[in-house]
């Protein structure tokens, strides 16, 4: 299901007849939220142009000052893409691509010992190895994802976390902060070109697939992903950006990337374990489901993209029911902001309470937006 | 087969109105979810308490991720390998549904080559193959060489139903290239499996032993053609041979086995279990490999991926009052299927309460039957022989297109849709596969309607 065009996931999600109302009032929502995802993912690839300056700057000159303002560059590109991710889960263009373009651009755990060298505590010896030191392997787009494709699925070697990898190098659980490594892995240490190399051809990749889900959802198109979304069923519209607020917030943050961590205490069980970024992640994911609810996206320019929100249509039939939900989404994303920076010391640390704190909030939200989808009388089996 | 209340129920459906029993839609009994999207074989148990849903959730997270090469510095989640078939569970078992065979060029991915050679080997289990074990792994960590290449190939198999309308049905050929540890031996057995489904199975679990030893009749005392016989495998915990449940031939005891059995064999991540890594003898570079941890799956992991693989809901029937289901399953019955794919049974204690004394309707019986030579691997796995297959359960196949984006069925996904699994039954499935052969172009029509609504 991986090429699931518009149309097929109306079929695949079975809508009824919206009736005429709805249609009629949910048509500018999901104007409102095609905006909304557009402007998202153009501020993603800006701000992944500006790192991939940054990281053609670290190759031409690597010096401790170029590599921290790539690492900053990097950091500035994952809030917006964070507020992205609530697109998840309904089929949408970030599901689709050969390799799908989720994992292209996001995949986790990284493979870290198939891109570049390790270090291996057991042995207390670093393991030289990986496509970096391996010059038989020409550093290309086509050879990244070729070798992404060893194993025959997802991927492990390109993407955000790839680059991020790159630029810190491993957060070693022994040590506290962030991965330390040096510039001179860029300049003077074994197989510095290939590792700039390796960075600019994953940068590439990235630009690329971030490119794709900008013409996705750009207006004016007549055929792209958009025009169906738009001029689709209502209730369809509807139920894939209720699917996708509810998984993001139920199944996949408060579950698989806050309490994993929380239940097992594993220190780098955490999205950006390299740059220690994970509350950002948290924080940025939780923003992006606020968005989608009140129709606001406010762009890393400071200008805002705006206009009729399921907020609206929620508040039209039930005014309580929008006020819980406002007043929860609110909740979540000053219970995510509370989180005390490094992630992975809150998790074992002082910062406990406030962890299961955010993700008692967002399993809270994800019952109110089963709420919502039932007054539209859509069924929605999340996991909260 | 011992209960003869198949035919009873057939007769009774015949004489009233056709309409479908009380709660029959709900295959899971109270676990049970109604969900026809993409996610349905992924969703909890719908019972289960709030704080049980968390426990799920973190498994889903070990099922799902992929496992990365030691060392990393994700702790928990590195120890791939050396050799390995997929990255993660959910590689094979996507979205928690079913694998498929290699289409064209493509490599096995949700399929694999369980080998052996003739005899018996440890626990009166199959026989290793030296060099390779009893799996091979088409894939490895950079710097360890693969076992083998696998490819497979297919030959038609032609034949006709009772009013004459031809089919073709296909046979894989398995071809297994570059062995890399030394030629393999003439003798070698295999057997092509793909991964199944695996919501429902702490339900299956949870049928009392009793009820299943019930169901067998391995002398075939009632006469009716169909035996059943339960298979007796290793229980490494507790070092007996126990009743076998889970996997193609009921070769494994219980989930938490089975599941510790795939991270080794299939992913090549060490457990509690079995602590040892993947790499039969001669494997040099397997053996110097780094390890993720020792073991590389923690008790608490597994417990959670345990609870998880347990707890996956099964979901719900559709069109269970349409006329046309409602022949197909008078059809189905009458034609003597639900004497091994059992249509209700009940579930009894369980440590996990959402599971206890559910109504479930599984369509298996767990029992091992021999399915003809047609279908046969040759390749017997404890007491279950070459031509022996466990009945599987049709629960919530008929989501199959919209979760997993085809219809292969059988062991090996041979089958092309319903009708081509139906033909390929022989052995004690002979005559309910001759019965639907006979049946009108409609009656099959009807047949698999009721297929689909499972």
């Amino acid at each position: 299901m991986k090429r699931l065009t518009w149309l097929g996931a109306v079929l695949a999600l079975a809508g009824c007849d919206g009736g005429g109302d709805l249609s009629a009032e949910a048509a500018p929502v999901l104007e409102t939220y095609a905006n909304i995802v557009h402007a998202s993912y153009e501020d993603s690839l800006s701000t992944a142009q500006a790192l991939d300056g940054q990281l053609d700057a670290l190759v031409a000159d690597p010096t401790e000052g170029s590599l921290g303002d790539a690492r900053t560059a990097w950091l500035a590109a994952r809030s917006p893409y964070g507020q992205t991710e609530v697109y998840r889960f309904y089929g949408g263009p970030i599901e689709q691509g050969d390799p799908e373009r989720e994992g292209a651009l996001n995949a986790w755990p990284m493979d870290e010992s198939v891109i570049d060298y390790v270090f291996d505590p057991v042995m207390g010896t670093v393991v030289s190895g990986g496509i970096v030191n391996d010059p038989s392997v020409t550093l290309d787009q086509a050879s990244l994802e070729a070798a992404n494709g060893v194993g025959g699925e997802e991927n492990v070697t390109t993407g955000y976390h790839a680059i991020e990898f790159l630029l810190w190098g491993q957060d070693n659980p022994a040590t506290s902060g962030p991965g330390e490594r040096p510039a001179t892995d860029f300049s003077e240490a074994e197989n510095a070109d290939r590792r700039g190399q390796y960075l600019q051809v994953t940068s590439d990749i990235l630009l690329e697939d971030l490119g794709e889900l900008v013409a996705d959802w750009a207006p004016g198109s007549e055929d792209n992903y958009r025009a169906g979304f738009v001029s689709g069923d209502a209730r369809d519209g509807l139920r894939a950006m209720l699917i996708g607020m509810g998984s993001l917030s139920g199944a996949e943050l408060a579950g698989e990337r806050m309490n994993v961590a929380f239940m097992t205490m594993d220190q780098e069980d955490e999205h950006s374990c390299f740059s220690d970024n994970t509350h950002n992640d948290i924080l940025e994911n939780a923003r992006g489901i606020r968005n989608v609810y009140l129709g606001r996206y406010a762009r890393v320019d400071g200008s805002v993209v705006e206009g009729a929100s399921l907020s609206d249509l929620v508040a039209a039939r039930d005014p309580d029911l929008d006020a819980t939900m406002r007043a929860q989404l609110d909740a979540s994303l000053a219970a995510a902001e509370a989180i005390p920076a490094p992630f992975d010391e809150a998790i074992t640390g002082a910062g406990r309470d406030q962890v299961q704190a955010a993700i008692d909030a967002l399993r809270a939200q994800t019952t109110t937006i089963v709420e919502i989808g039932a007054l539209f009388e859509l069924e929605l089996n999340l996991e909260e | 087969m011992r209960p003869c209340s198949v035919f009873a129920l057939s007769l009774l459906l015949g004489a009233c109105a056709p309409a479908a029993e009380e709660g029959e839609a709900r295959s899971g009994g109270d676990t049970t979810v109604f969900d026809i999207t993409r996610n349905a074989y992924g969703l909890s148990a719908r019972n289960l308490t709030f704080d049980e849903r968390s426990t799920f959730l973190v498994g889903n997270s070990f099922f799902n991720d992929n496992w990365v090469t030691a060392p990393a510095s994700t702790t928990s989640r590195d120890g791939l390998g050396p050799v390995f078939n997929a990255r993660s569970c959910s590689g094979c078992h996507d979205r928690d549904g079913r694998g498929r065979p290699p289409e064209g060029d493509e490599e096995m991915l949700s399929m694999l080559l369980r080998v052996s050679i003739p005899g018996e080997g440890p626990h009166g289990g199959p026989a290793p193959v030296p060099g390779y074990g009893l799996q091979l792994q088409p894939r490895a960590i950079r710097d360890v060489s693969p076992e083998v290449r696998t490819r497979v190939a297919w030959e038609t198999v032609e034949g006709a139903y009772a009013d004459g309308e031809p089919y073709a049905l296909r046979r894989p050929i398995i071809h297994i290239e570059e062995a890399a540890f030394g030629p393999l031996p003439d003798a070698l057995l295999v057997s092509p499996r793909v991964a199944p489904p695996v919501y429902g199975l702490g339900l299956l679990e949870a049928i009392p032993e009793e009820t299943l030893l019930a169901l067998a009749d391995p002398d075939d005392a009632d006469g009716d053609g169909v035996s059943g016989r339960v298979n007796r495998v290793w229980d490494a915990a507790r070092g007996e041979a126990v009743l076998g449940r889970f996997g193609w031939k009921a070769n494994e005891p219980n989930l938490s086995q089975q599941n510790q059995g795939a991270f080794l064999g299939d992913i090549g991540v060490t457990s509690p279990l079995f602590p040892d890594p993947e790499c039969a003898d001669g494997q040099a570079a397997c053996a110097a490999a780094p390890s993720g941890g020792e073991p590389e799956l923690t008790p608490d992991i597994v417990a959670f991926v345990d609870f998880y693989v347990s707890t996956l809901a099964v979901p719900a029937r559709r069109d269970v009052e349409d006329p046309s289901v409602l022949r197909g399953k008078a059809l189905f019955l009458a034609a003597g299927c639900g004497g091994c794919h059992v249509p209700r049974l009940e579930t009894g204690e369980h440590p996990i309460e959402a599971l206890a004394h559910q109504t479930i309707r599984p369509f298996t019986d767990l029992l091992l039957h021999d399915m003809g030579e047609g279908l046969a691997d040759g390749r017997p796995d404890f007491e279950a022989s070459g031509t022996e297959w466990r009945t599987p359960p049709l629960w919530g196949i008929g989501l199959l297109p919209v979760v997993n984006g085809h219809t292969l069925l059988l062991h090996d996904g041979r089958a092309r849709g319903f009708a081509e699994a139906v033909l390929w039954h022989g052995g004690e499935a002979e005559a309910a596969r001759e019965s639907f052969r006979a049946m009108s172009a409609d009656e099959r029509a009807d047949l698999v309607r009721f297929l689909e609504s499972l």
